[in-house]
């Protein structure tokens, strides 16, 4: 299904080079080799990990992919699958690893818990979703979303990668590097250093 | 392996035996004694070294805040076999509420005193180390206490009446003035409050080693942290680790960071809306807690399920446990360093058992397939000739398969053969259950000690290793296996026609005020639910006994002496869950 | 412990290994060349002989699911005779009183003239995000409104909150992926119009 839109010239090859000349665009090419070999980490929290665990495994080969290569380093991945429900005592954990995957990234959340909360978004110790604290990319709702489920995930993760352009790219951009997120810190509550106005403001009240 | 043999059904009359101090609960729906906190390590001495009670099933604590009082609820068996006797201890809800701690006597009640500190508030006195278990130390509150509110609290029980008749839809966080799931105590200011170093208490508790030796050198103490984020495929744990050079000195686990609140959602849910939730706790093995849970709300409605509902139930019951089995030497070799080549292997028999699970109740992991009273619909066509293939012909040459693949092999019996050793009354001790306890040498089998639903019309053997090292416990799964399709297979053979519901199927359940604890032999060793019900729609202590959480009380002292690789090989192989350790 | 390390145990496990490998040719060839990508291929896979090659070539080979599968609910509609959909969900609001994580949010229609309910739904929601897919909705309607759903390709870029329009499918593409239930479902509502009509005629 790639190569053929590799090789999509908008010149005239003439015809005694046709089978040894391809012409494409840097961005195809750069977006084809990216999403061919996208490298996950090996990040399961919960019951959706094991679905993970059995979309890498024989039956469901994410090898075909080119995405078996699941490293537990954060420094040598290109995707978090955030699989399972995000709870507050984890999540400072999880957003220190984000900061450390190096650029280009992209996150899945996989499964309700990891979307919006899930079945336990009511409970004192659970982050209702995870797009609260990193930004997410694709959304794969079901609970847990079978092998079937991550794999259709997985191809929009490719899709939106060779969808992308150079000149846009966030981390050839000048200027600060504005993906590092302030990590959460466990006070009586979860506290999101990025809410500090906001949090002084309404446990002040309004006469402050 | 060891033959059946007729257990015991005698329990003890406590007030006989401690006139004057032990008083029996008489409450509607009660049983068991009340003893005053001063006499209970006496009482509960005498339970283990003279009446043979010797096994701490599990402690925990109610909060009875119309009547003032926290009680803390225990529940021991003889590991002879045979029912059980539980005991209660009555404390004014005032604070500091404290109750003397039994682990002097009981060492497996080390977590769940914890557990009961943390989520209730209760102290006990004498405990070698009371911190929070699962939550952060610097967490507000006592959660499970009932006047305790989360953050998105609605109301007391569900359904909510923000749902219907008038429900448009508002995300629950624009609800709070946060945007988030959060809530902070009146008068917190976050520039004044300064944070404390959760880490300091729990390095603190660590063991020292001497950092002078005999020959002059000084030595350092280095701690490493292995988890939460780690290979080994056993999800969110992290284990604090003490070093001398490669040997470990001193190991605590530390949990809690996917404690989904599973208690205190319980407690919100109605009765039926908590069955799918039993299939998150144990994620690998959900129609196993299905079970346990509907076997302990049938006890309290004082229902039975119709034969072939109890037929279906054990079919399913032990094909998750041949499911189990097969992950988990598939992540015991993993650990052991044989890159995922046993696991694909296990894998694949695994996924034709999740095929039936599919077939039969609708989902490969989250089955939800037991109801109160039978099973919630009958096996499709063509079903049946599945399982008969599974169990009569694919299985059993498979698993001899991946036996000659591993049993054999020096490199898992060498780094297996001796390490991890646990001794069974180290396992007795420590309130070990499950093929951890079995392969130490102590054959109990809650299906032969005492038997549910209709496992006591079942040939099988209970599976025994004497050796309790790290290749017992591999090969007594392969030894479980087998008595698993032992057991598929007769019940295929013998399955009657039939209903399979005994009462109609409702949304709301109907359950008279008591309290009930009802424990199966899950694969992973003894899951039970202690349920109080108070006669609503929802119940009023909704607690689990998670096997894994209370086998971990052994880790720490089977890996001291052991090396940090060894470590992780002794984790795989007491095989724990994470949704079960942290609920 | 010292044991004798002649590599015996190693080899055994080996042979296993290369049986198999083995086996992915020898059942390739037998199937000559029909073996992906075939209803029959798919199946051989997932039966008691499976041998060689155990990979279901997801997005070209899909394995179909069972009938009992759930994922995300769905509401039924009937197709009038003009072809407009006639909701079966009346907003009793069973679904969403029995939902365990409350994911379903109903609104009933009032009449403005009389201000009664009227047994249909003037906003329906489910989040997909907290649906913990367990199918007591689709269990406990009366009325054979909601069911739960087959398509499990619901991989988006934002988030997912199913409203009506979302959600309403059509009565064939029910009978499709569910031939027996449909079946049994109708044949008891045809009983029962049957009943009452002929308890009518005998009243009348």
């Amino acid at each position: 299904m790639v190569p053929e839109d590799l090789n999509s010239p908008g010149y005239d090859i003439p015809p005694e080079a046709r089978g040894q000349v391809a012409i494409t665009t840097l961005d195809r090419i750069y977006n084809w080799g990216r999403s061919a070999s996208v490298w996950p980490m090996m990040f399961g929290l919960a019951c959706c990990a094991i679905e993970m665990i059995c979309t890498a495994a024989s039956r469901f080969d994410l090898a075909r992919f080119g995405m078996e290569i699941m490293r537990p380093s954060p420094r040598q991945s290109d995707l978090m699958i955030v699989s399972g429900t995000v709870t507050k005592k984890m999540i400072p954990i999880i957003v220190r690893l984000y900061n450390q995957m190096p650029e280009p990234k992209y996150v899945l959340a996989m499964g309700a818990c990891a979307c919006g909360g899930g079945p336990f978004k009511e409970g004192y110790n659970v982050v209702s979703g995870v797009d609260k604290f990193i930004p997410v990319d694709v959304y794969v709702p079901g609970c847990p979303p079978t092998p079937q489920a991550l794999l259709n995930g997985l191809m929009k993760i490719q899709e939106k990668i060779r969808g992308e352009s150079i000149k846009t790219a966030r981390w050839y951009q000048k200027g600060p590097d504005a993906a590092e997120i302030p990590i959460p810190i466990l006070g009586p509550d979860l506290i999101d250093p990025r809410k500090m106005e906001l949090l002084k403001s309404a446990v002040k009240g309004p006469e402050a | 392996m060891v033959a059946s043999s007729p257990v015991s059904t005698q329990t003890v009359d406590l007030a006989a035996r401690f006139p004057g101090i032990a008083t029996p609960d008489t409450r509607p729906g009660y049983s068991g004694w009340i003893i005053p906190k001063e006499h209970l390590l006496e009482v509960a001495r005498t339970l283990r070294d003279e009446l043979g009670y010797d096994y701490l099933s599990h402690v925990t604590g109610v909060d009875y805040l119309p009547e003032g009082k926290m009680e803390v609820v225990y529940q021991v068996y003889k590991t002879t076999g045979g029912p059980g006797i539980n005991f209660k201890v009555q404390v004014e809800r005032r604070d500091p509420i404290e109750v003397p701690s039994i682990v002097s006597i009981y060492p497996g009640a080390e977590f769940q005193e914890r557990e009961a500190w943390d989520l209730l508030g209760i102290r006990f006195t004498g405990h070698p180390d009371l911190r929070r278990i699962l939550m952060w130390e610097g967490f507000e509150g006592h959660p499970l206490r009932k006047d305790w509110k989360e953050a998105y609290y609605e109301e007391e029980i569900k359904p909510y009446k923000s749902r219907w008749p008038e429900g448009r839809h508002v995300y629950a966080e624009s609800k709070s003035p946060f945007a988030d799931n959060v809530a902070y105590p009146a008068g917190f200011d976050p520039e004044k409050w300064v944070p404390t170093d959760p880490e300091q208490a729990l390095y603190g508790a660590l063991a020292r080693y001497q950092v002078r030796d005999e020959t002059g050198l000084e030595t350092d103490h280095v701690i490493v942290n292995i988890g939460p984020q780690h290979p080994s495929t056993h999800g969110v744990f992290r284990a604090a680790v003490m070093l001398d050079g490669e040997t470990i000195v001193s190991l605590k686990p530390v949990m809690g960071y996917l404690h989904r609140n599973h208690e205190k959602i319980g407690e919100r849910n109605t009765y039926l809306m908590n069955m799918p939730y039993t299939d998150r706790l144990d994620y690998l093995s959900s129609m196993s807690n299905n079970f346990a849970y509907a076997l302990t709300v049938e006890k309290l409605m004082n229902i039975k399920p119709p034969e072939r509902a109890e037929y279906l139930r054990v079919m399913m019951a032990e094909f998750t446990r041949i499911a189990n089995h097969l992950m988990a030497i598939g992540a015991l070799t993993n650990d052991l360093g044989a890159y995922f080549t046993p696991m694909l292997y296990a894998l694949e028999e695994r996924e034709l058992i999740l095929d039936v699970f599919e077939a039969v109740s609708g989902s490969r992991m989250m089955c939800n397939y037991f109801r109160f009273g039978g099973v919630v619909r009958d096996l499709p066509e063509g079903t049946l000739e599945k399982i008969k293939d599974l169990a009569f012909e694919r299985l059993p040459r498979k698993i001899d398969e991946l036996d000659r693949f591993l049993s054999e092999n020096e490199i898992v019996r060498s780094r297996g053969i001796g390490q991890g050793v646990l001794t069974a009354e180290d396992a007795i001790r420590y309130s070990a259950t499950g093929p951890l306890l079995r392969a130490s040498g102590v054959p109990y089998d809650i299906r032969r000690a005492e038997p549910y639903s209709i496992y006591d019309q079942f040939e099988f053997d209970v599976c025994v290793r004497q050796n309790g090292d790290i290749y017992d416990r591999l090969m007594i799964r392969f030894d479980e296996i087998r008595q698993s399709i032992r057991i598929i297979q007769q019940a295929v053979r013998r399955l009657p026609e039939g209903p399979i519901m005994a009462v109609k199927p409702a949304y709301t359940v109907r359950v008279p005020p008591g309290e009930a604890y009802a424990r199966v032999e899950g694969p992973k060793g003894e899951l039970g639910f202690y349920i109080i019900s108070n006669g609503k729609p929802a119940p009023w202590r909704y607690h689990v006994r998670a096997p894994s959480f209370i086998n971990l009380t052994a880790f720490g002292p089977m890996c001291t002496g052991q090396k940090v690789a060894d470590m992780v090989a002794i984790l795989g192989s007491i095989d724990i869950v994470l949704g079960e350790v942290d609920r | 412990m010292t044991q004798e390390m002649y590599g015996k145990g190693i080899l055994k496990g080996l042979s296993v290994s290369l049986k198999r490998f083995v086996e992915t040719y020898l059942d390739d060839l037998k199937w000559l060349g029909k073996r992906y990508g075939t209803p029959e291929g798919i199946a051989h896979r997932a039966s008691k002989e499976a041998r060689g090659i155990f990979t279901v070539q997801y997005p070209e080979e899909k394995i179909p699911v069972p009938e009992e599968f759930r994922f995300i609910p769905f509401l039924v509609y009937d197709e009038g005779p003009d072809g407009e959909k006639i909701m079966r969900c009346t907003s009793c609001g069973i679904c969403s009183r029995v939902c365990p994580p409350q994911c379903i949010w109903i609104v009933r229609t009032t009449d403005p003239a009389t201000g009664r309910p009227i047994p249909d739904p003037a906003e329906f929601y489910i989040d997909a995000d907290i649906c913990m897919n367990c199918g007591l909705c689709a269990e406990y309607c009366p009325f054979d409104a909601i069911k739960m759903d087959h398509d499990y390709e619901l991989a988006s870029f934002g988030r997912n909150l199913f409203n009506k329009e979302r959600l309403a499918k059509p009565a064939s593409y029910y009978e499709q992926i569910r031939p027996r239930n449909a079946a049994r479902e109708n044949a008891a509502r045809a009983a029962k119009q049957a009943s009452r009509a002929a308890a009518r005629a005998n009243a009348g």
